[in-house]
């Protein structure tokens, strides 16, 4: 009943955006909150279902992203043939240094280890950074204003989907496999430091995907304006709803997006849902409530533990590969983990943690906020300092910080949940 | 470019290369590592006896030197407006104890109203680390509300206590050594505070007390140590070091909201290479991630040049990684030091 009320509630909010300023913007706010709730139920399989402080989400939403321009961008067969396979084998050669290394702790004895693996280490290092830079300055000499990159694999952009999650999922193992099983803390630290890396990565290696020149551009699943207003039965049909064909179109598009990505949340909700209340979700909030004892019971709580750290992080890393299909173009350095990590964070402790339709709720919710609370700001800065004179410059201070009410009003709304609904909005059954 | 000086001389036999080598290596890895060092030490420091006390990582700490900096730079503003100058030093070291008391204020008050409730409650630290992600969020939106997110420069002493045209001029060697005046009083300012801080902690009642509520809680409940009043001195200490490290940190690059609470990543490095709880171990964590910081991210080619025979000059710039990865550097002796050593190098405690 609680659950129904309040995604009413939610449902509502967003109506009324619709009536009260555009449907397009009301589109806007139900589409990137989709695509935060998704965010929001992998951040709760890690924290609700396992207890894992995961505060790297920006690096895995970062990650999708990258997946997009990958997998979606049409191959540049000059960089390639400049030196797109001198950078592929750099980075194989890096592989190989790092497996080697890894190899040697553990099977040469103790005593002359530490000195092999430093000298693999090291020389793997010079090695690969010898190999790698002829390759990475031929690519990026090609055609920089245009491309200067590898580009992707030109394959069709909804692929990028999953190729995201799986990116993601890929370096949440390498996170996992060294970061699990210390401290709590330790593990937030390094995944805050991941995140820093990830984009770091992005925003220098410009023969990877630009770097901060950015690509703008992608594939998009759904038609362009331009093309629905060049088609005479589009306009018909448009002008038979009442509507321009300008604003049908930009309509139409958006609804095309919250479409797709209503499929992929009721999906991965479902599948969320049917873990949490299988023998394996059981066992999972078991391990979390008590760790020793779920050891004790012969469960293997590390492996656990990273595989659902796993899963989690490849939820963001599909849910920002669709963020950057909806935006069109990878922008490394809007990445900020105030917005990305965080936010996200309050969306599941608000929403409920440990509960699937809570994290949802909580990213609707706290989506709808984090963009409504700059207008609402600004009408209430309006009232107060309406009784100020005008041109003084305190009230023209005042109303220019209203963009920052964002994070204030977020760190007020993080800790009276804390405080006096611990359990969220929607609470763990 | 070869300096136009040493043509002539025998490349490699030249005395002067090695001595040229090594200004050249103080001027630009050495010396701005040791104050980069100083203030990630301070910033350390605090996170470790947040740490010590109160048991949970502080994500809110580079905020709190966000703000604290800011009261410095609008006290700063407002001495400049009297006419209140203590050149050739910054006024910013005028302000700091009012930056410190108005810091102590909020972050006091931060505790009354919010860390308490948990602290009786005897919540989880992941708890806590998620409450002061929230007081982390409230200080950053306050710090950009007041003063904005935009670089504020705030430093009006003097330059240089050495340039690099006068070390040339007085020595007669290539390479110039410019001295910071912000350098020095870095760390002449970091060495005093440290300093009184350990001399706080290892010679007075209250600072005793710290320590044994710090190594074990039980103990010192039973010997009548009254725990609030360990928590407020704790808090107290905590701002002076947060707001000290900001200033520096300010007055030596710039301040911006945003870098600051960057800045978390290479503290809680630091203090974590230390050894979570040692103030000893944060120190030493500081030095450590700030000279693998500057030192992998310097582009080695002058050095090298001056030091390898000519056959042997390198080509690029011999720059291990470039300074956009400077993150990366700390985050890779993190994890270093984690997984072989979780404690720290100066064995901190685990809850």
């Amino acid at each position: 009943m609680r659950t129904l009320g309040l995604f009413a509630l939610v449902a509502a909010l967003i109506i009324a955006t619709g009536v009260l300023q555009s449907w397009n913007s009301a589109l806007i706010i139900l589409n990137m909150g989709l695509v935060s709730a998704i965010m929001a139920l992998g951040v709760n399989l890690q924290w609700g279902l396992a207890g894992l402080f995961n505060v790297g989400v920006m690096g895995f939403v970062a990650l999708g992203g990258l997946a997009v321009v990958l997998t979606s961008v049409a191959p540049v067969p000059e960089a390639w043939a400049a030196g797109g396979w001198r950078v592929l084998a750099a980075l194989a050669l890096g592989l190989v240094a790092i497996v080697l290394s890894v190899v040697a702790w553990k099977r040469l004895p103790r005593g002359r280890r530490g000195l092999a693996v430093a000298l693999i280490a090291v020389g793997g290092f010079f090695l690969y950074r010898a190999v790698l830079d002829p390759g990475v300055d031929a690519v990026e000499a090609v055609n920089p204003a245009a491309t200067g990159f590898l580009g992707g694999l030109g394959l069709p952009v909804l692929l990028a989907w999953p190729v995201g999650g799986l990116l993601a999922a890929g370096v949440a193992w390498v996170i996992g496999k060294t970061a699990l099983g210390l401290r709590s803390d330790y593990l937030a630290i390094a995944t805050l430091g991941i995140a820093e890396i990830i984009i770091a990565v992005m925003k220098n290696e410009d023969w990877l995907a630009r770097g901060v020149k950015n690509v703008i551009g992608l594939p998009r699943p759904v038609p362009y304006e331009v093309d629905l207003q060049a088609s005479s039965s589009f306009v018909e049909t448009a002008g038979s709803l009442g509507l321009d064909a300008t604003t049908a179109s930009t309509l139409y598009v958006k609804l095309g997006y919250s479409v797709l990505f209503t499929v992929v949340l009721v999906v991965l909700l479902v599948l969320a849902q049917l873990a949490l209340n299988s023998p394996w979700g059981r066992m999972m909030r078991a391990i979390r409530d008590n760790e020793e004892a779920a050891e004790a019971m012969g469960k293997d709580v590390t492996a656990r533990h990273l595989q659902i750290f796993i899963l989690g992080s490849a939820l963001c890393g599909i849910a920002g590969a669709m963020m950057t299909t909806l935006d069109g173009q990878l922008t490394p350095s809007s990445y900020q983990p105030l917005r990305y990590t965080f936010l996200v964070w309050v969306m599941v402790i608000v929403g409920g943690s440990g509960n699937n339709l809570g994290a949802v709720l909580g990213g609707f919710l706290i989506w709808f906020l984090w963009v409504q609370v700059e207008p609402i700001g600004q009408w209430v800065m309006g009232i107060v300092t309406s009784g100020m004179a005008d041109g003084s410059a305190i009230k023209a201070h005042l109303l220019d910080s209203v963009q920052h009410m964002r994070l204030l009003t977020m760190g007020v709304i993080l800790l009276l949940v804390l405080r006096f609904a611990p359990r969220g909005l929607l609470p763990e059954r | 470019m070869r300096p136009a000086a040493r043509s002539g001389t025998e490349r490699g036999a030249d005395p002067m290369d090695a001595l040229n080598a090594l200004v050249a290596l103080a001027n630009f890895v050495l010396i701005p590592a040791m104050a980069y060092g100083s203030q990630l030490a301070l910033g350390a420091l605090g996170v470790t006896l947040i740490y010590g006390i109160l048991r949970f990582s502080n994500f809110a700490h580079g905020d709190t030197m966000a703000i604290g900096t800011m009261i410095t730079i609008l006290v700063t503003w407002g001495l400049q407006a009297l006419g209140v100058s203590l050149s050739p030093l910054p006024t910013a070291l005028l302000a700091i104890p009012f930056g410190i008391a108005g810091t102590a204020l909020l972050v006091l008050g931060t505790d009354r109203l919010i860390y308490r409730f948990y602290r009786e409650q005897k919540a989880k630290p992941v708890i806590l680390v998620i409450v002061s992600m929230g007081v982390m969020f409230i200080y950053n939106g306050l710090t950009r509300f007041v003063i904005g997110p935009n670089d504020q420069d705030f430093d009006d002493g003097t330059r240089f206590l050495i340039s690099a045209r006068d070390f040339k001029a007085m020595t007669g060697l290539d390479e110039g050594l410019a001295l910071k005046s912000t350098q020095a009083i870095t760390v002449v300012t970091a060495v005093i505070v440290v300093a009184l801080l350990f001399w706080f902690l290892n010679r007075t009642r209250t600072g005793k007390s710290m320590r044994a509520y710090s190594d074990n809680e039980d103990l010192a409940l039973l010997s009548g140590i009254n725990p609030e009043r360990v928590v407020t001195v704790t808090w107290i200490i905590v701002s002076a070091l947060a707001v000290v490290a900001g200033t520096l940190y300010g007055l030596d690059k710039s301040f911006k909201p945003f870098t600051y609470f960057q800045l978390l990543l290479p503290i809680f490095a630091s203090a974590i290479v230390g050894g979570l709880g040692s103030p000893l171990g944060a120190i030493a964590g500081g030095f450590i991630i700030a000279f693998s910081e500057v030192g992998i991210t310097y582009a080695w080619k002058k050095v090298a040049t001056y030091l390898l025979p000519e056959a042997l000059e390198p080509s690029g710039l011999v720059q291990l990684m470039s300074t956009d990865y400077k993150f990366a550097v700390s985050f890779v002796i993190l994890i270093i030091v984690l997984l072989f050593r979780p404690t720290g190098l100066f064995k901190g405690k685990s809850v």
